[in-house]
């Protein structure tokens, strides 16, 4: 299977639920893509409520992101709770259980680094909803590498927070409300 | 590939590894990278090296830096009863097996500061076959393995570690296996009685025992394909026949050759058996 040269990272808190089944309804269910979602939630979930919940609203599979197994376009592939999730340079998942990064795990700054390694401008990053500052300093990872920066319009989004840190610390490509993005992320996929 | 040629840091990653090979003879070229080069860029960091480079000439120089490198680059945080519903799989399908050797070898590889094997002692001792085993708990962080033996840990971590004992179905409170002072917890001498420390590397060394459990999680995760299969033949060669390897909740060992000889026992608490099914 080749690796994708275009990938999709999204990464909410807060109000994230609501807003990733809002942006998954949206995807084309031809997306030439894969999708990589981090969304931070309690400690003792299992994983598999939320992969549930987002397939239900999904046009697109959805999947927890397996270790070692390969990323794949068309598919959501969801990070599992307790560890950081990373991206290999030969476009397989890897995990980490390090420490918490900025207190939760897993951080969408890990992710949304790791994915610039390996995708560089080939990448599209999108912050939503959310009540820390994880996935600023991600954003800003992406940016230097080349890749696209989309981040909720914070005035619309159930805790502005984490958007409005990402604009300050590494600003956007483009700002829009929860209705457009997922065109948004159509138009720049395959 | 995506990108066409690799980035500067990702080379400096490379030369780094080489150094430490060469200069200190620790080899980290099976580990993952993509988690590896956060922890290389996290030892730079609070060395206040601005790149990679920077921290691989100072390493090469200076070998009083090496013990704090290597204490940045094996990490692994834990709490005790981490993942509680492990360790009551643990106490329901795999003690009652155990219970039928007059003696019991278990290897807890990767022990870091060692709350697991704590754990372990803990769960041994209330199953009551704790006097009838021998835990070996290796790590190649020699200061970590030092932590580890004191068994002295932050009062903060006690709220958490309760829970997650009784979670797993503790028969007391967790605070019988402490004393409480200064802010830290410090565990039960009689915990250690059957315990031994000891420094193994996974990368370079080989079978030390027999063992009829070995508990490795969240270790293979930051290893290659390649080492994660060397590894998984080294547990397969060490453990007896019908013996039980646990590992960490998310892992997959679906990919490695070694693994074959492993039946899945419990596919949630990464519970695998040597040999057929039962």
């Amino acid at each position: 299977m080749p690796v994708p040269s275009t990938a999709v990272v999204i990464g909410c808190s807060t109000g994230g639920l609501q807003a990733l089944s809002t942006v998954l309804a949206g995807l084309r269910g031809d997306l030439g893509a894969p999708v990589i979602v981090v969304c931070h939630r309690g400690q003792d979930d299992d994983g598999a409520l939320l992969v549930e919940l987002l397939a239900r609203a999904s046009a697109l599979p959805v999947r927890e992101a397996g270790e070692r197994q390969p990323v794949e376009a068309g598919v959501v592939h969801v990070a599992p709770p307790g560890y950081h999730l990373l991206i290999d340079a030969g476009g397989c998942f890897m995990l980490s259980a390090d420490p918490r990064v900025r207190h939760v795990r897993p951080s969408v700054d890990v992710l949304f680094e790791a994915a610039a390694d390996v995708y560089g401008d080939g990448l599209l990053a999108v912050v939503l909803t959310g009540a820390n500052d994880d996935g600023a300093d991600g954003l800003a990872a992406v940016r230097r590498a080349g890749g696209y920066a989309l981040v909720q319009e914070p005035a619309e989004a159930i805790a502005p927070q984490m958007p409005l840190a990402a604009l300050e610390r590494a600003g956007a490509d483009a700002v829009a409300g929860l209705a457009s993005l997922a065109t948004r992320i159509n138009d720049r996929c395959p | 590939m995506p990108l066409s040629r690799p980035a500067a840091d990702d080379i400096e990653l490379e030369l780094f590894i080489q150094a430490l090979q060469l200069r200190h003879g620790y080899d980290f070229s099976g580990y993952a990278r993509a988690s590896l080069k956060r922890r290389v860029q996290a030892v730079a960091a609070a060395r206040q090296c601005r790149t990679i480079g920077e921290l691989t000439t100072r390493v090469v120089h200076d070998d009083g830096l090496l013990p704090a490198v290597i204490a940045g680059l094996s990490v692994p945080v834990s709490e005790m009863f981490r993942n509680p519903s492990v360790f009551k799989a643990l106490a329901a399908e795999v003690l009652p097996v155990l219970a039928s050797y007059p003696h019991i070898n278990i290897w807890q590889a990767g022990c870091a500061r060692g709350e697991e094997v704590y754990t372990l002692a803990i769960l041994l001792e209330e199953a009551g076959l704790y006097a009838r085993c021998q835990i070996y708990a290796t790590d190649f962080n020699d200061a970590a393995l030092a932590q580890a033996q004191e068994g002295i840990f932050p009062l903060a971590e006690a709220r958490t570690w309760s829970a997650n004992y009784l979670a797993a179905g503790g028969q007391h409170s967790l605070s019988d296996y402490w004393h409480a002072r200064y802010e830290h917890l410090k565990l039960d001498e009689r915990l250690k009685r059957n315990i031994t420390f000891a420094n193994h590397n996974l990368v370079a060394d080989g079978v030390f025992c027999e063992a009829q459990l070995i508990l490795c999680r969240n270790v293979l995760i930051y290893f290659t394909n390649a080492l994660q299969d060397r590894v998984l033949g080294l547990f397969r060669d060490s453990l007896v026949r019908g013996g039980y390897l646990v590992l960490g909740n998310k892992e997959s060992i679906a990919f490695a050759p070694s693994a074959a000889e492993f039946t899945e026992l419990d596919a949630q608490a990464r519970i695998y058996r040597l040999g057929a099914a039962a």
